[in-house]
This record gives C-alpha cells, sequence and structure tokens, in this order.
C-alpha cells in the first residue's frame, strides 16, 4: 500500500434501509401465515422462472456470456478505484457533474440540494434499487419534497404507502384485485368503475402519470450500467417510463453505487445479452436507454450523478464476499429460491431480498447490524442460485462464509454457550473419530427405547424441536454399519479385507 | 478394484441397510471393498452452520482415514457428503492454513465418489436388471437431492438406473427440482420455512402415487421420510442402494412408516 | 477529507489484498452465419413476437407504406433530416399539412408532441435476434422525444442496417451518442406477471422493413 498523509481509510459499513429490524426466522414466520401472498408468490416466481428458462435455452453461448460477465465483474471490482476515475473524467469532460457521497444521509443530501437549486418541489422518479436503498423519497418528503415513482409496480407500492417485496416485480405480493382497490382508494380521480383486468389497471396509471411526466422538470434515476472508457450511464426498462424521466425534464439526477460501473463499450454486449434473459424472461426489454453527459438540444441539460458508497467499500474488503458486488439486479436468484419464494421479500428486511440480498446485506451492514446476521441462514443452501445468476455468484458459498463470520464473531463474547455451539462442540468431538462414533453408536437401542413401539420419535427438546415441528425421526437400528462390519470382517489380522461375497453373481 | 465404502455418518448410524446395499452392489459387480475403520463424518454439518474451527477436526479425521493407497476408489452413498468432501474439505484446509491437509484434502477428493457416478462412469453399469439382478416391482418416484444434481452434477445417472431396474414403474415427480428443504440445521434455524418446503414435497410425492419415494441421499429422505410418516401418509422412503441391491431371490423391505432399518433387514 | 477521496481510500484499502484482473474469456458469439433474407425473417419473427406491426417492402415501397400507415393520422412529427424520398407518399401538391419538423436547432415543445398522434423515424442498427431496434439521435432519427412522446412510432429500418446479434449491432453505433434501443411498443408485466403492451412510450409501434 503507498503511503498516505495521515491515516488511510478505512472501509465503512452502509446506512439506510439495508437492516433486518427482525430476524428472518421470525419474519417468516409471520409472512408464511398470509396464504394470499403465497399463492401470489407461487404464481409469480414460476411464471418469472419458465419464461427465463425458455429465454436462456435459445442461446448457444449463454455458459460463455455468463463466465464473460463474471469475470469482467471481477476485473471491475480488483480496478475500482482506476475505473472510477477514468469514468469520472469521461462524465465530466462531457458536461456532467460528479457527486460522492459516503452513506446514505449525504446522498439524500447531496439529491434534496440539487433539487432545491432548481426551484422545484416535485420529481419524477425511475425504479431504482440504489435510492430505495437510502430512502430517498421519504427524505425528500421531509424537505418537502413530491417523488413520484413512476413504474408501475413502484406506484402501487407507493400509492399503497407499502414496502417493494422484490427488485424487479416490486409489488409481486400484490394481485390484480388488491391493486384495483389501491388505485380506487389511493389513485386522485380514479374511474370508480375500474376493473381489475392489468391492461385497464395499466392504462389507469398512464393517465396518472402522463401530466406528470409532461411537465417535470426534475427526474431521478438509477442506473443500470457505467462504461468507465466513454463516461456512459444505461437504464434499462419496460414501460417507457425510464424514457420519459431520462428525456423530457431539464435536470436529470442519477443515483448509483460505485460497483455499477463497466470497463467498455464493448462489455456492453455481454450483460444486455445476460440481464433482461434473466431478469424478465425476454430475449430485450422493450426500452434501453443510454446517455453520455449532456447532448445539446437533446434531453435534459443538466446532469449528476451521485456516486454511492453506503457500505460498498465493506462488502469489497470481503474477501470472500466481495463478489456479491458483482450483482446486476436481475432478480433471477429471488425467483428461482425456495425459501423466497414461500416467504417473499418483506421477510429479508433490507431493500435487498432473497439470496443476493442474504449475502449484500450483512456484508454492506456488518453481521452484527440489528438482525442481519439471521440473514446467511435463511437458505437450505440448494444452490438454485448459483445456477440461475448471470454473473456466476456463488451465493451458497457466500452464505456459508458469512454463515461462520457470523459464528466467530461471537466467540469468547457469550457468557454461556448456546444449544447450538454446544452441540457442535460435541457433535465435533464426537465425529472426528472413528472409534468414538462407534462408540457413541452402541447406544443405538436406546433410541429404539425412546421410540417406543411405534418405532418412530416424535418430539425433540431444544433446537430440535425445530426438526419435530412437522417431522418424525425413525427409530435407530439395533446396530451401526460400523458394527456389523466389524463383526462380519473379523480376522486375525487388522487388515480389512473383505469376506467372499455370499451372494451369486450375473442374477437373476 | 479395490473399493473404501465412506458410508456416511447418518448412514452409519441410522441406515446401515443402504451401506449394506452398497457393499452388496460393488462385490456383486466382482469388486472388493474395505471400509476404512477412521472414518466418522464429512463435516458439511458444522461447515454449513458456520462452525469451521469445528469441522477441521472432523475433515482431518476424514482425510487421515481415506489418505491411503490402500484402494482404488472411494464412495459414498450421498451427493452431498461427497460434494462436501470435494469442494469443502481443501476450503476448510485452506482457512486455518494448513497448506498441507488442504494438498492431502484435495487427493481425496479426487478419487471420492457418489455412487451413481462410480456406478456409471467407472464401473460401467447400463442395465441394473442385467449387471446386478436389480428387481423392485414397485411404483416408486424419485427426488434428485440438491446437491447431487448441483454441486456434483449428477444429472440423469441416478435416473437412469432407477429406470433399468426390472419390474420398477417409475413415476415422474412434478417440481423434483425442488428442494425438500433439510438444509441440515436449516431445518430447526428456520423449521417454518423448511416445513413449508416439505410440505410442497411431500404433496409431489402423493401425486405420483408412489408407494415409496427413492434418491441418493439418506439425509434427503430422512427429512422426506419424516414429513410423509407425521403425514400419516403410507408412502415410504428407500435409498437407491437398496432398490439396486434389490433381487427377485432377496427382496428389499419395503415395509413401515418410516423406513426403520433393523438390523436384520437385509440379511 | 473530500468525499472523493475518502471513498476512493477506502476502496484502496478494501483491495490491499491486490486482487488480480483477470483476463476476460469471449468465447461467446462474435458474429452470426445468417444472410440478408434470413436476417429479415428473424427480425420479423421477433418484433412481431412483441407484438410490433411489421411490414417488408422494397425500398421503394416505403413511401405508399408510410402514407397507409398514416392515413387516419391527425397530425405526425418528422426530424428534419428524414429521408426526403420517403414522404413522397404523403405529398400532395404543396405538401402534407398534417405534418411537423422538429430538430434540435427548432424543437417542438413536449405539449405540442403531446398533441401529436404519430411519428415517423429511421433507425440505425437493428438486432435480428432480440427484435431490437437502435436509433442514435442521427438527423432522421431526431431528438429522444419525438420518438417517445406521440403515442403510434412508424419505424423504417433499412435490410443493410440488420445485424444478426447484438455485439454485431454494438459495433456499428457510436456508444457516446443519445441511444434508445426499442424491443417492441411499452409493456409491463407489473401486475401478476401478465404482459400488457402499451403503457407510457409510443403504445403502438409499426417497423417498415426496407429491402
Amino acid at each position: 500500500m503507498s503511503t498516505f498523509l495521515g491515516m488511510p481509510s478505512l472501509p465503512v459499513y452502509g446506512t439506510g434501509n439495508l437492516f433486518a429490524s427482525e430476524s428472518f426466522p421470525t419474519a417468516a414466520h409471520r409472512e408464511l401465515g398470509n396464504a394470499q401472498l403465497r399463492a401470489n408468490l407461487g404464481h409469480a416466481t414460476h411464471t418469472i422462472r419458465d419464461k427465463r428458462l425458455k429465454m436462456v435455452a435459445e442461446l448457444p453461448d449463454w455458459e460463455q456470456l455468463r463466465d464473460a460477465g463474471s469475470a469482467i465483474k471481477e476485473s471491475v471490482m480488483a480496478r475500482l478505484p482506476e475505473l472510477l476515475e477514468q469514468f469520472e473524467e469521461n462524465f465530466t469532460a462531457r458536461g456532467g457533474v460528479i457527486h460522492w457521497a459516503r452513506d446514505a444521509d449525504e446522498a439524500n443530501a447531496i439529491v434534496a440540494g440539487l433539487v432545491r437549486d432548481t426551484g422545484e418541489t416535485e420529481v419524477v422518479k425511475v425504479k431504482s434499487m440504489a435510492t430505495q436503498e437510502i430512502g430517498l423519497n421519504e427524505y425528500l418528503e421531509e424537505q418537502g419534497i413530491t417523488a413520484f415513482e413512476t413504474d408501475l409496480a413502484e406506484l402501487i407500492v407507493q400509492l399503497d404507502h407499502d414496502k417493494p417485496s422484490h427488485i424487479l416485480v416490486p409489488a409481486i405480493h400484490k394481485n390484480r384485485t388488491e391493486i384495483r382497490d389501491i388505485f380506487l382508494r389511493e389513485m386522485p380521480g380514479a374511474d370508480p368503475q375500474l376493473t381489475d383486468d392489468p391492461a385497464v389497471l395499466a392504462m389507469a396509471a398512464r393517465a396518472h402519470l402522463r401530466r406528470k411526466f409532461l411537465s417535470a422538470k426534475v427526474a431521478v434515476s438509477g442506473a443500470n450500467f457505467a462504461l468507465a472508457d466513454s463516461g456512459t450511464l444505461a437504464v434499462v426498462e419496460s414501460e417507457g417510463n425510464g424514457r420519459m424521466c431520462l428525456t423530457l425534464p431539464e435536470t436529470l439526477i442519477t443515483v448509483m453505487g460505485v460497483e455499477k460501473l463497466l470497463p467498455t463499450w464493448q462489455d456492453l454486449e455481454v450483460f444486455m445479452q445476460l440481464l433482461p434473459r434473466s431478469s424478465t424472461g425476454e430475449r430485450m426489454n422493450p426500452y434501453t436507454s443510454l446517455w453520455t453527459g449532456v447532448t445539446e438540444g437533446d434531453g435534459p441539460q443538466n446532469m449528476h450523478l451521485v456516486l454511492l458508497d453506503n457500505g460498498r467499500s465493506a462488502a469489497l474488503a470481503d474477501e470472500m464476499g466481495r463478489s456479491a458486488l458483482h450483482c446486476i439486479r436481475c432478480s433471477a436468484c429471488m425467483n428461482v429460491c425456495p425459501v423466497y419464494e414461500r416467504t417473499g421479500g418483506h421477510a429479508y428486511g433490507s431493500t435487498y431480498p432473497g439470496p443476493i440480498g442474504a449475502i449484500l446485506s450483512p456484508l454492506m451492514t456488518g453481521i452484527q447490524a440489528e438482525e442481519n446476521n439471521s440473514l446467511p441462514y435463511a437458505s437450505s443452501l440448494c444452490g438454485a442460485c448459483y445456477d440461475a445468476c448471470p454473473v456466476k455468484i456463488n451465493i451458497p458459498d457466500i452464505l456459508v462464509h458469512l454463515r461462520s463470520v457470523d459464528v466467530d464473531s461471537k466467540r469468547g463474547k457469550k457468557k454461556l454457550p448456546s444449544q447450538m455451539d454446544a452441540g457442535m462442540k460435541a457433535a465435533s468431538w464426537a465425529l472426528s473419530s472413528g472409534k468414538r462414533l462407534g462408540l457413541i453408536e452402541k447406544g443405538l437401542p436406546l433410541g429404539r427405547l425412546v421410540a417406543g413401539p411405534d418405532q418412530k420419535i416424535t418430539k425433540l427438546p431444544g433446537i430440535a424441536a425445530g426438526w419435530t415441528q412437522s417431522r418424525d425421526i425413525p427409530a435407530p437400528p439395533q446396530e451401526s454399519f460400523r458394527s456389523w462390519w466389524a463383526k462380519e470382517h473379523r480376522k486375525p489380522d487388522t487388515s480389512s479385507a473383505p469376506e467372499p461375497s455370499h451372494e451369486k453373481k450375473d442374477q437373476p | 478394484m479395490r473399493i473404501a465404502l465412506f458410508a456416511t455418518c447418518i448412514v452409519d448410524a441410522m441406515y446401515p441397510a443402504t451401506a449394506r446395499a452398497a457393499v452388496k452392489i460393488l462385490e456383486r459387480l466382482g469388486h472388493e471393498v474395505v471400509f476404512p475403520s477412521g472414518q466418522a463424518c464429512c463435516g458439511q454439518m458444522h461447515v454449513n452452520s458456520g462452525y469451521l474451527q469445528e469441522a477441521v477436526p472432523v475433515v482431518a479425521n476424514h482425510v487421515a482415514a481415506f489418505d491411503t493407497d490402500d484402494y482404488d476408489v472411494a464412495v459414498a452413498p450421498s451427493g452431498s457428503c461427497v460434494a462436501s468432501v470435494k469442494h469443502q474439505h481443501p476450503t476448510v484446509a485452506r482457512s486455518c492454513g494448513d497448506k498441507a491437509l488442504e494438498a492431502r484434502a484435495t487427493a481425496v477428493g479426487a478419487k471420492t465418489y457418489e455412487l451413481s457416478e462410480l456406478l456409471v462412469d467407472v464401473l460401467g453399469v447400463t442395465d441394473a436388471a442385467a449387471q446386478l439382478g436389480s428387481f423392485f416391482p414397485h411404483r416408486v418416484t424419485y427426488h434428485p437431492s440438491c446437491h447431487g444434481m448441483r454441486l456434483l452434477r449428477l444429472g440423469d445417472r441416478q435416473a437412469q438406473l432407477l429406470r433399468s431396474v426390472k419390474g420398477i414403474d417409475l413415476a415422474d415427480l412434478p417440481e423434483a427440482d425442488q428442494c425438500c428443504g433439510f438444509g441440515g440445521t436449516f431445518s430447526m434455524k428456520n423449521a417454518d420455512v423448511s416445513s413449508a418446503m416439505l410440505e410442497d414435497k411431500t404433496a409431489n410425492i402423493a401425486a405420483t402415487g408412489a408407494t415409496l419415494c427413492t434418491g441418493g441421499d439418506a439425509s434427503c429422505l430422512m427429512h422426506i421420510g419424516g414429513g410423509l410418516s407425521r403425514q400419516g401418509s403410507a408412502v415410504t422412503t428407500l435409498h437407491l442402494a437398496e432398490i439396486l441391491a434389490s433381487t427377485a431371490e432377496e427382496p428389499a423391505s419395503v415395509t413401515g412408516e418410516v423406513r426403520v432399518s433393523t438390523g436384520k433387514a437385509a440379511r | 477529507m473530500s468525499a472523493r477521496e475518502e471513498i476512493l481510500g477506502r476502496i484502496r484499502t478494501a483491495l490491499k489484498d491486490n486482487p488480480e484482473a483477470p483476463q476476460i474469456p469471449r468465447q461467446y458469439r462474435q458474429t452470426s452465419p445468417l444472410d440478408e433474407s434470413a436476417l429479415i425473417e428473424l427480425l420479423v419473427d421477433r418484433l412481431v413476437d412483441y407484438k410490433a406491426q411489421v411490414s417488408v417492402v422494397d425500398a421503394a415501397g416505403v413511401p405508399a407504406r408510410i402514407a397507409e400507415l398514416l392515413a387516419g393520422a391527425h397530425s405526425y412529427v418528422v426530424p428534419t433530416g428524414i429521408d426526403a424520398g420517403w414522404l413522397t407518399g404523403l405529398d400532395q401538391g404543396s405538401g402534407d399539412s398534417r405534418r411537423r419538423l422538429d430538430s434540435t436547432a427548432a424543437p417542438l415543445s413536449v405539449a405540442e408532441l403531446d398533441g401529436i398522434d404519430a411519428v415517423v423515424t429511421g433507425s440505425a442498427v437493428a438486432v435480428a435476434e432480440t427484435g431490437t431496434i437502435i436509433l442514435d439521435g442521427s438527423p432522421n432519427q431526431g431528438r429522444r422525444a419525438i420518438s417517445l412522446v406521440p403515442d403510434h412510432h412508424i419505424c423504417v429500418v433499412k435490410a443493410a442496417d440488420i445485424a444478426g446479434i447484438l455485439p454485431e449491432a454494438l459495433r456499428r453505433i457510436d456508444g457516446t451518442r443519445p441511444l434508445t434501443m426499442i424491443s417492441g411498443p411499452s409493456a409491463t408485466s407489473d401486475i401478476e406477471l401478465e404482459r400488457v403492451e402499451g403503457v407510457h412510450g409510443p403504445r403502438k409501434l409499426d417497423v417498415i422493413i426496407a429491402r
């Protein structure tokens, strides 16, 4: 490391909407009780899953694209300071203004200041995870600035004073009738005859937002990609609300995490093939806008970009976890996740739900923040997320890594070991020697006594009660395999040569 | 070929009939089976639960038991334990800075196979009825466990072996690729979600009309079987090794609410 | 310390293990083997799949097709740089009174555009495999607003501008121009994943492929 004047800056954890305020099992328990939610989620995740599979299967070079995408992102992380400086130089040269924000508060204050400078009190917004993460809408409201979400799903969630539950389809937890009711209740001038036909509801949203689009002077957006070699920004969308926000207002304020960079224009060809197929299961999303600073006479003439750290540097500092920052927010991992499918996004607390959220949130906030240490355990490690990830983030491995970070962070801090701690210690002792395990297995017949005449164990104490909540355990056998084998192969010497087989070969 | 059996702790202690079945199959093919007596467990429960320190002695024990030239290949009747040996053991060794252990773990992992992988790829079994005498006249459905499917990429090896068993009526399991919800300590730490996943799995099993669900991982089968038992279902679970070992003369026992492997059943 | 210095400092500290930037494997397809008629066929298939209306005509047939599509429009806008020949089917004697011209030098207001029924533009390049048309703000495509606000977009794609796959298409354009990639009319799947065509962008997209 080179020498700095004074202390080097240490990575700092993020703030904002990155925290689970209750433990995942508690939140999941509540969400699982909502039958409507589970039905909606089951339908939605299965639909996207199937579409994605179909679209991925169309490409003969999907795996090669994933390899390229993964390597490009790894290279971005390795070269991040240099690429950020290069991007800044290019963006600034084309008339844009860059602002750097250490955390959520700083980013919010910068955006509010920029809006105030325009004299406006309303902004239109394109769906953006980064502004959700920093709680921008709420902050602007406190400052007397109204932010209008323009993505249909975001609009639904905003009108209902709810929180998004999915990265890509934020209102995935609501069905058409619930949405109709929200429009009737919250949308000024909604037609009382409104039906719950999605096309009718979409037209109601169009009518509601069109005036806003046509008169808006300031827009706030996120960005899907930023190209270091040209200073270009990209927004990927479907409805045209993005184009409206990016094209019609006089001022555009974009908020983007520092990890969103791609080195070159050529890299875009990889990610624009990976992203739409992985997220909406389309060959290409209806609209993608790319802009490089200010274009005279076309689009916003005041262009700002807020580059956000907010815990990304902390995630980057974790060598095992840093590839979580490769995430392009496609949401494929949550669509294939059996846990997400049943609990929905709210159970994860943070802006980032599902498998990626279960690693990204604790990486950005530190494992000990609020209830975020429960997130890495919200997975059966089935691995479906890793297979679906277009940039090959090994989510199961990072989940396991973060579990060990969690366990290690508590070592020596507790007055009494937890049941899990004690159990793991005992199991480690028992399972690290064939002899000891063999001795313990001598007690198997005891388990048969516990099981009783119906030969099953239906109630266990302590943490194991979680198992017997919905599962029996079979009565153990009379003897272990080890013990049987020893009897079968009792020989004068200790070699484990088998007896000749009793079986006839070539049966039947 | 001299084949070392890694029984895995759960099969050793709870499902000895599965290990005995694996021995039978291999011996029927004319191979010699050895059982390294120092073996205990792969340690994935520790690793997957975040107890890396506690996993080190378990991994070291496994490596010590299997790091010998006394056998040609090792085999285990469990996809997830083999995945742990292959993928997790070197990582655990690395995490404690033990380079020598890492190298030995990598070597052990390289010659460790999951049962169907060994049968198909190494021993050339393509027709269980013809080559093993497998006979199992029951309607069976098959759950491909996650780690076999996604970590070992077993593909359809297990299903192919099952399909070639004489008399079997193999019913496709809807949403077969979905996790049963076991996930080791996940089933206790997140018991509600795990139970919800299990409920869907058992409902799909019931929908097949099979009397029995098989698979290549004893732990997943214990989970699924435990759920079926609690629900009062007549459907039971049986490891794929026991179906392959079953013959007309010596049929596998398939009765009992939860598959109970008594010492006598397979003798 | 400024936020900039501090954030860059944090990142440098985070990377103190000096991770290596890997070589990028680019084994994915760089070109497609299709000839012009196959490209047209694929593009049509993909556009239709995403609910665009498509017609394939000889270059000479473009004016007539445009005139036909605009038959019901009370007004339409074209960029000043549009190929003049395309509009000949609309000009009777002294030109078409429904036509409005737009350019960066003399832009129409958003309110004016909102009152216009349709827009006719050219395009920079198209991607057959994904059914994507890319506009780059060249004079025959105009400002981004004109292809956004009117509800009916008529877009002419020259056969020579059709690329097979995305990498080929992106190599043909300048990434620093204001770009819009269009794949079908605007759409949403936000309500129960049911696809609804036509939200905020033009609800109707007509593509004329000129051979």
